[in-house]
């Protein structure tokens, strides 16, 4: 009986794994197989699950509906900047909220973590405003400086700060260490894994956006990737899935090969942030 | 001395001033338009509360602030039990469990475009793979995206689909914080399952379940890609939220006193959320 009832359920947990895994595999799968299909194979029912002959001109077709190099090198230019500003904004904010004390500290930092409540989705449209009286429209710096911190970082970074014994920097004061130089020699160091971790969080986010360079690009020049994949949908007459799947694939696989590669990091990184 | 003093001052400028000009300046201007006409092109005329009084007769903007708290309310429902479940299911660190994590994980690093455009493939009324499994367990199809008592729920599971890896993630390391002697005295107390998951599991979770709740709130009130991507707020206005009504009448009608009183209203609701969260939830979070 107790045997039976072990075998049951190492079946149903087997049961659940296969689901889970199917509910996300299988839409990545079907992205794959869609991007190699022909429109005819396309639009059958039932679906078929493999292709005898591989479409390549799908990616071809999708690379060329948009000016992708130029994208791409956009969002890296807008993501490697916007990562570059938020260390140098983030890092001395949350160092002196954690180790100083001034007058206005706390009424400052509630602030700047009340700003965390407050979404690209809310301000979007007084920020357009701003940016186009200020002419900065279709530049890199619309899309960077909205970015150009992160209250989050701050947030994070300062707790890492302030874990750190007091009595290392005493002795460093002691050994007449100047500020700067105890905040660069030792508090970074200390604080890698979390810098680091928030760097990947702003890439995985900048990379990704779509909001605010919908919002203040119109210019080829200045539009990144999530702008170029979008535009697929209205490409062509209709709605063509194999293009949209072919330039789906292109921009996910690199994110995807990284994360592949990078999993246990990643997941490590995430975790390490969510016991914060 | 004088240097010493400033220097706090000087660390946080830079901060604070990215803070003050591209989020404080942009709500207080944003409540100063509202109540204004303006076309952004011609002048801008004074007209007192009229944009706040167009807004709450307005059918449409009832229907969207509906749709909106509809979408909250299920978004927060399904990842809160679905992640803590999962979380549940794959906290044992094994090797099958650590390949399913990173699988439900690998969404979130994606683009909501990108996945926007898989899962409008695969809720695709006559050639997509969700309806043909349908078929096959011998249930009929669903119109996901063009019925209007279907098409929200639709974007939710997308939502959710998206982010539950990282509210899975958070669970599975909040239960790994849970020292093991609790479980220990519990069993040597003879305590039932459901008074040890009340009495231990629920309390030291809190944090990481609270945590949750506010970030999925908020999350909801920023949902745009999928709507734009997939419905574009129909059918029928069924899918259209606060932030893609802003942005249909800032963008496309060009009335932006109008829209920026609906930002004041959006701005009011996720400011009750986060106090009420405060205040209520927060307040009762069990911290170690």
């Amino acid at each position: 009986m107790k045997t039976s009832g072990k075998a049951f359920s190492a079946i149903g947990r087997a049961l659940v794994i296969l689901a889970i895994a199917a509910i996300y595999i299988v839409p990545f799968y079907w992205m794959l197989l869609t991007s190699i299909k022909s429109q005819g194979d396309v639009l059958v029912f039932p679906p078929t699950f493999w292709v005898a002959q591989p479409r390549w001109e799908n990616f071809g077709e999708a690379l060329s509906a948009f000016p992708f190099l130029r994208y791409l090198l956009n969002s890296v230019i807008v993501s490697v900047a916007i990562i570059l500003c938020q260390c140098l904004t983030v890092i001395p904010a949350a160092y002196a909220f954690a180790r100083f004390s001034f007058k206005g500290q706390k009424a400052l930092f509630a602030i700047a973590l009340a700003s965390m409540m407050i979404p690209a989705q809310l301000v979007f449209l007084p920020v357009f405003l701003m940016e186009s009286r200020l002419g900065m429209i279709n530049s890199y710096a619309s899309l960077i400086l909205p970015s150009a911190t992160s209250a989050f970082g701050i947030f994070m970074l300062r707790q890492t700060f302030k874990q750190v014994p007091e009595e290392v920097i005493e002795a460093a004061r002691l050994d007449k260490t100047s500020e700067f130089k105890i905040m660069i020699k030792i508090m970074l160091p200390i604080a890698k894994p979390t810098i680091a971790t928030l760097a990947l969080f702003t890439f995985i986010s900048t990379w990704n956006d779509y909001f605010w360079p919908l919002v203040l690009t119109t210019d080829d020049r200045v539009r990144t990737l999530p702008l170029g994949v979008a535009s697929l949908k209205m490409a062509e007459n209709g709605i063509a899935y194999h293009t949209m799947m072919a330039g789906n694939l292109i921009i996910i696989i690199p994110i995807l090969i990284v994360f592949l590669f990078a999993q246990r990091q990643v997941v490590k990184a995430f975790t390490y942030m969510g016991k914060k | 001395m004088k240097l010493a003093k400033a220097r706090p001052y000087l660390m946080i400028a830079p901060a604070m001033a990215v803070i003050g000009v591209f989020s404080l300046y942009p709500v207080a201007y944003m409540l100063y338009l509202s109540f204004f006409k303006w076309n952004m092109m011609g002048p801008k005329i004074f007209i007192g509360l009229k944009n706040y009084g167009d807004m709450l007769s307005s059918t449409d903007f009832r229907q969207v602030l509906g749709n909106s708290l509809e979408y909250m309310l299920l978004s927060v429902v399904a990842a809160v039990s679905l992640s803590f479940l999962l979380a549940l299911f794959l906290r044992k660190n094994t090797a099958v469990n650590r390949f399913l994590q990173a699988s439900v994980f690998a969404p979130y690093v994606i683009s909501f475009v990108s996945i926007a455009f898989i899962w409008s493939w695969f809720m695709d009324s006559d050639y997509g793979l969700l309806n043909y499994v349908l078929k096959l367990i011998g249930l009929p199809a669903v119109d996901w995206l063009n019925d209007p008592h279907v098409a929200l729920k639709s974007l939710v599971i997308v939502s959710v689909w998206k982010g539950l890896g990282f509210d899975t993630l958070l669970f599975v390391s909040a239960f790994h914080t849970i020292p093991a002697y609790l479980y220990e005295a519990a069993r040597l107390d003879k305590a039932r399952p459901f008074a040890v998951f009340r009495k231990i599991t629920l309390p030291m979770l809190s944090p990481t379940l609270f945590f949750i709740i506010l970030t999925n709130i908020i999350a909801s009130f920023k949902t745009f890609e999928t709507i734009s991507i997939m419905t574009q707020g129909g059918p029928l206005n069924s899918t259209d939220t606060l932030a893609y009504y802003i942005y249909q009448y800032g963008f496309k009608f060009f009335k932006i006193g109008y829209a920026s009183a609906v930002g004041v209203a959006l701005m009011l609701l996720v400011g009750i959320f986060t106090i009420l969260y405060f205040l209520t939830l927060g307040r009762r979070v069990h911290y170690r």
